[in-house]
């Protein structure tokens, strides 16, 4: 799976660079140590732009959300906190139903 | 309870009978308004690309509706469109609870920040009051 992750945050698991594989050597590495994997600065977009509703018309926004593949972007990588990556996805679902967003890309 | 809610109803016409929408459009209003609802919006957002096949078509008019009122319209409407070849998809969102919650919180944020500034702009008084006070109650 090619999804383009890279210009986000955090880069994907089997592409850390150095600076990554230090932070992770320190977590005690494996993935094993917990839920929290290393820190990094991780903002949601949507608090800051103080966003109350995420309309499910708008898709310019949603698309932002929908890497190549067309699955919904994880909050661990869009660093959306939880209220919005919920309001996010009932969105992003909405607009798959009336087809203006796809189910899956291929 | 409040019995008025509103709802958004975005719908897809097939556009090769693109005479038909506003017809089709119209007489959906004519529904609603019979069963006592009123149509705040509605407005055509035009023939767009599908993101996926619906019934072999691969574009749509999208039409939608902001609709008020008990919701015993809305089944009607779902039903008419249900029923009609030409509507290719619909979906109805209740939109009132979602509002009223986003209204809130900015409701909240206002009044927040509101305290914030009415609190930085006399902070060194009250800090010396507390000063003051702090060894009498010792």
């Amino acid at each position: 799976m090619s999804t383009n992750y890279e210009e986000r945050e955090r880069p994907r698991s089997g592409g850390y660079d150095n600076e990554d594989d230090q932070d992770r050597r320190s977590m005690g590495g494996g993935g094993r140590g917990g839920g929290r994997r290393m820190h990094r600065r991780r903002v949601c977009r949507f608090c800051i732009d103080k966003t109350d509703l995420i309309d499910f018309k708008d898709v310019r926004l949603l698309q932002n959300y929908l890497p190549e593949r067309g699955k919904i972007l994880p909050r661990r990588i869009s660093g959306n906190c939880a209220t919005h990556q919920r309001m996010l996805a009932e969105a992003i679902k909405r607009a798959r139903n009336i087809a203006l967003l796809p189910y899956t890309t291929d | 309870m409040d019995n008025k809610r509103q709802y958004e109803v975005v719908f897809i016409v097939d556009p090769t009978v693109d005479d038909e929408v506003a017809r089709l459009t119209d007489s959906f209003k004519q529904i609603v308004t019979d069963l006592g609802g009123v149509v705040t919006k509605a407005e055509t957002m035009g023939k767009r690309q599908l993101a996926y096949e619906i019934l072999h078509q691969k574009e749509g008019t999208f039409v939608l509706m902001e609709i008020e009122g008990s919701g015993r319209e809305i089944a009607e409407l779902e039903r008419r469109m249900r029923v009609n070849d030409r509507v290719l998809r619909y979906l109805t969102v209740r939109v009132d609870e979602d509002r009223r919650r986003a209204e809130k919180l900015k409701d909240r944020r206002t009044r927040k920040a509101a305290k914030k500034t009415a609190r930085t702009s006399a902070p060194a008084r009250r800090g010396g009051a507390v000063e003051f006070a702090e060894p009498n109650g010792e």
